[in-house]
């Protein structure tokens, strides 16, 4: 029973990596109706530089909002200078560009910070809280602090004007100007989001899965599959749906594939919810209008 | 009275296609001036190209100055306030949260508060289902809410695109009351398409007749009501 | 004829018939026959091996164009079905002892199978969701190759060994030669193939499938079954050239099958020109040596250059998507056609 909790609950622990991340992704979809490819890598890179930081004498904490403001300012750029000249482009272009995007952070976090794995120490030191032995105290860390991402994004949206702004902005562009938003700069806004909360989402999986140029591509796939499983169109969905995967994934791992194969998992659950219910558990059925 | 708004030979484009050739239309300050004419003429478009949603050629000048503004968002700044065809309404979103996006290129947040006062004075029903989402009000309160946005602007002009299109008589009736009310009282200009003439040329002091792009007959609405010839030829009653 | 410079609001692809007249066409064919078949008698050995794989790739990114450029699905994951072909050859091969040559056919139609049925629930997904189920597998297979319940058949994390075959009937080739044009062989084949199949109706059902899939089902065309066979197509052509692998490199090993495998293969399409049969050769040419000339840096400034290939890659996606998206072919094309309508003028002025 123990053995079970304990597995449920450093599921959840990662759960949370792959909430956040999902939610990124989400929020790029909803704007956009296109899924960021690079996010993982950006959530990468973002780590590296906090990694830098602490390296360097930084306080972890100082670190990790420095690493959050950089990130902001890094995926507003990433929109302007590199998304928004393909704003009318067709799907495959773009996917195309994202891979390119890709492929340019992993190859410039190996160029800078090389291809040997590092250790990325967590903010969340020593025994474990409360003295319970179901959860690190690094889990018990990145859970909390998954909660505070989450809780803030959700407040954000729900009672800011600018949250506001973005979200009508996403959902409708064209009534948006008619009402004086810049919905261009909503974008870039809502880039600089996604890549901040990306940031978290790294420096709490990197004193997990060590710091590589390789380490997200993995987690990224367990975020689309998240992302997928709640509903590609709905965040909160696709954050619950992070939750699940995490959970699901490590007991899969423990009690019937075997730890090596768990990424085959994730893909299980991409293609089988996109076949089943590609809407997923909370989002909306496609319509396609002939 | 100085012209709040007015154009000279107006072009607009979709595309490689021309769709009005020299448009020559004009709204006085305080006044309500209305765009008549058949399907495709050329209204709505001039609508569109007066808040820069598609590209267009020749002189607009708001305000007694040449509008030099070319995106929808800041001509929406100078005071132009548009409710477009189809309502426009954030239909995910509440009715308050679509009147507080109405506001949001104000400075003045202080007033707003107000407004909504104002707006729910008009329009009651929309204070009664304000935490509703948009998507789900009926026909004719979608249009009263896309009304209420616009006005949450504090417009000098408001813009309406087929005001009665889809409703019950009874509700547009109603509309068009509160539409004079607002402008008597807010002393709001208005410029409105409309494809009822008859309903358009009671509400207007001015109109003008569109026919493929172009401006037919232009004169007080009085005038074009009351010429029978005009009537039966153009607006077909 | 299209710029080559476009806005990117478009992919403007090349239409289906020779877009250059016939004397060029045939001009440069000629050459290529030549150069082709000359070449094992100049280059060296690892050399000669190098062409090989180039070979073996644009088969690879014959199937990939022919899906993704074609037929407008997007494929992130085609390294998975090079990697399915491989280990079927090297299994049947190290476990069954069947003769390479008869491997190839058999890993294509294991990958066919493979790819229809992957197709057959992908198409109801739209090309972005595509995307992301063919992502997902580029990044699950190598766990899966590695994976130790599969190790008698795979041979795990080490992989497995095949012999290099020698020339048959005692021809006086060193193997590398001898593979080289097996390679040859099998290349024109699937080129024939394909040229043939784009061609016919069925190529112009695929492309409508692209441009208007609505208008194309009130056509008649059977959209579900087109995509599908497609997509098996698709995964045929890296089959056979993960077979030709194994074999020309005499080795599998999971290490070689990963999500930078697939990425290549979408960067040698776009590198080469979308729907552009022949511009599969220079993608395929860049992907074979742009890493290993990254390698050679290396030597020089260090581990750092191992990080080259990508950031090459990853600049010349979005540049050439910016710039020139129908890539070197396309920009070829746009040559000659200029060339052409310069001697025209001339003649006539």
């Amino acid at each position: 029973m123990n053995a079970l909790l304990h597995q449920i609950f450093s599921g959840l622990a990662m759960g949370g990596v792959y909430a956040i991340l999902a939610l990124a992704l989400v929020m790029i979809y909803q704007a956009t109706q296109l899924v960021n490819f690079a996010q993982g890598e950006m959530a990468m890179f973002s780590t590296y530089i906090a990694w830098e930081l602490v390296d360097s004498g930084m306080p972890y904490w100082a670190a990790f909002a420095l690493t959050i403001a950089l990130s902001f300012i890094g995926g507003m750029a990433i929109e302007r200078l590199v998304i928004r000249p393909f704003a009318n482009a067709p799907v495959l272009t773009i996917v195309i560009v994202f891979i390119g995007l890709l492929l340019i952070f992993n190859s410039v976090a190996g160029w800078r910070y090389s291809y040997t794995i590092k250790t990325f120490d967590s903010p969340f030191p020593g025994r474990p809280w409360f003295g319970n032995k179901y959860m690190s105290a690094h889990e018990s860390g990145a859970i909390l602090v998954t909660f505070a991402v989450l809780a803030l994004v959700y407040a954000f949206f729900r009672f800011t004007p600018l949250g506001l702004a973005m979200r009508a902005a996403a959902q409708n562009p064209v009534s948006s100007r008619l009402v004086g938003i810049r919905v261009g700069r909503m974008l870039a806004i809502g880039w600089g989001l996604a890549a901040a909360i990306g940031a978290v989402a790294g420096m709490m999986a990197a004193p997990v899965v060590y710091l590589d140029p390789n380490m997200m591509s993995g987690i990224l796939l367990y975020a689309f599959a998240g992302a997928v499983l709640g509903g590609i169109d709905n965040p909160w969905g696709a954050a619950l749906g992070g939750f699940m995967v995490g959970v699901f994934e490590n007991l899969a791992g423990a009690y019937v594939v075997g730890p090596e194969i768990k990424l085959s998992v994730a893909l299980v659950i991409i293609v089988g919810v996109l076949v089943v219910r590609p809407s997923g558990l909370f989002g909306r059925t496609l319509v396609t209008r002939v | 009275m100085a012209a709040l708004l007015e154009t000279r030979g107006l072009k607009a484009f979709y595309g490689p296609v021309q769709v009005l050739h020299g448009l020559d239309i004009s709204v006085e300050e305080g006044g309500i001036t209305a765009l008549l004419g058949a399907n495709g003429a050329g209204k709505t478009t001039a609508l569109r190209a007066l808040c820069a949603m598609i590209p267009s050629q020749g002189a607009i000048h708001f305000g007694g100055a040449a509008m030099k503004a070319r995106r929808t968002e800041d001509i929406v700044r100078l005071g132009i306030a548009h409710v477009p065809d189809g309502r426009g309404t954030f239909v995910d979103l509440t009715v308050e949260e679509n009147l507080r996006l109405g506001a949001y290129a104000r400075s003045d947040r202080s007033a707003v508060a107000g407004d909504f006062a104002r707006v729910y004075g008009y329009f009651p029903r929309l204070e009664e289902r304000r935490r509703q989402q948009a998507g789900t009000l009926s026909g004719g309160e979608q249009q009263m809410l896309a009304i209420s946005r616009a006005l949450m602007l504090r417009p000098r002009l408001l813009l309406l695109d087929e005001p009665s299109f889809g409703l019950a008589p009874i509700i547009v009736k109603d509309i068009f009351r509160i539409l004079r009310a607002i402008n008597r009282e807010d002393r709001v200009s208005m410029l409105i398409v409309e494809q009822n003439a008859n309903l358009a040329l009671d509400l207007a002091d001015h109109a003008f007749l569109i026919e493929t792009g172009r401006v037919a007959i232009g004169g007080p609405a009085e005038a074009i009501k009351s010429d029978d010839s005009v009537r039966r030829s153009y607006l077909g009653y | 004829m299209e710029s080559a410079i476009e806005k990117p609001s478009a992919i403007r692809v090349a239409p289906i018939e020779a877009a250059a007249p016939q004397r060029w066409r045939a001009l440069a064919f000629g050459l290529f026959g030549v150069v082709a078949l000359g070449l094992p008698f100049v280059a060296s050995g690892y050399h000669l091996f190098q062409f090989s794989q180039v070979l073996i790739y644009a088969i690879a990114l014959l199937g990939l164009n022919l899906l993704t450029g074609y037929n407008g699905q997007i494929s992130l994951g085609h390294g998975a079905f090079y990697a399915i072909g491989g280990y079927a050859s090297a299994i049947l091969i190290n476990k069954f002892g069947v003769p390479y040559g008869a491997t190839i056919p058999v890993a294509g139609l294991v990958c066919f199978g493979a790819g229809f049925l992957f197709g057959l629930p992908a198409l109801r997904l739209g090309g972005l969701y595509l995307a992301l189920a063919t992502f997902a597998l580029a990044v699950a297979t190598p766990q899966l190759l590695n994976f130790k319940g599969f190790d008698a058949w795979t041979g795990g994390s080490q992989g497995l060994q095949l012999g290099k075959p020698h020339a048959p009937l005692g021809l006086p080739l060193t193997p590398d030669q001898w593979l080289y044009f097996l390679c040859l062989a099998v290349a024109a084949l699937m080129f024939w193939a394909a040229i043939n199949l784009v061609r016919g109706r069925v190529g112009r059902a695929i492309v409508a499938i692209r441009d208007h899939p609505i208008a194309a089902e009130t056509m008649g065309v059977n959209i579900s079954f087109t995509k599908a066979m497609c997509f098996g197509i698709s995964a045929l052509y890296a089959g056979v050239a993960g077979a030709l692998g194994s074999i020309v490199v005499g080795f599998v090993s999971p290490d070689s099958f990963g999500l930078f495998l697939s990425l290549s293969f979408l960067v040698g399409i776009v590198v080469g020109g979308l729907a552009s049969i022949s511009g599969v050769l220079f993608g395929a040419l860049f992907i074979e040596f742009v890493p290993n000339y990254s390698d050679q840096l290396s030597d020089l400034f260090g581990e750092s250059a191992k990080a080259l290939p990508g950031a090459i890659y990853g600049a010349l996606l979005i540049g050439l998507m910016y710039v020139a998206p129908t890539g070197v072919a396309g920009a070829i094309r746009t040559a000659t056609a200029l060339l052409t309508r310069l001697s025209q003028r001339t003649k006539r002025g």
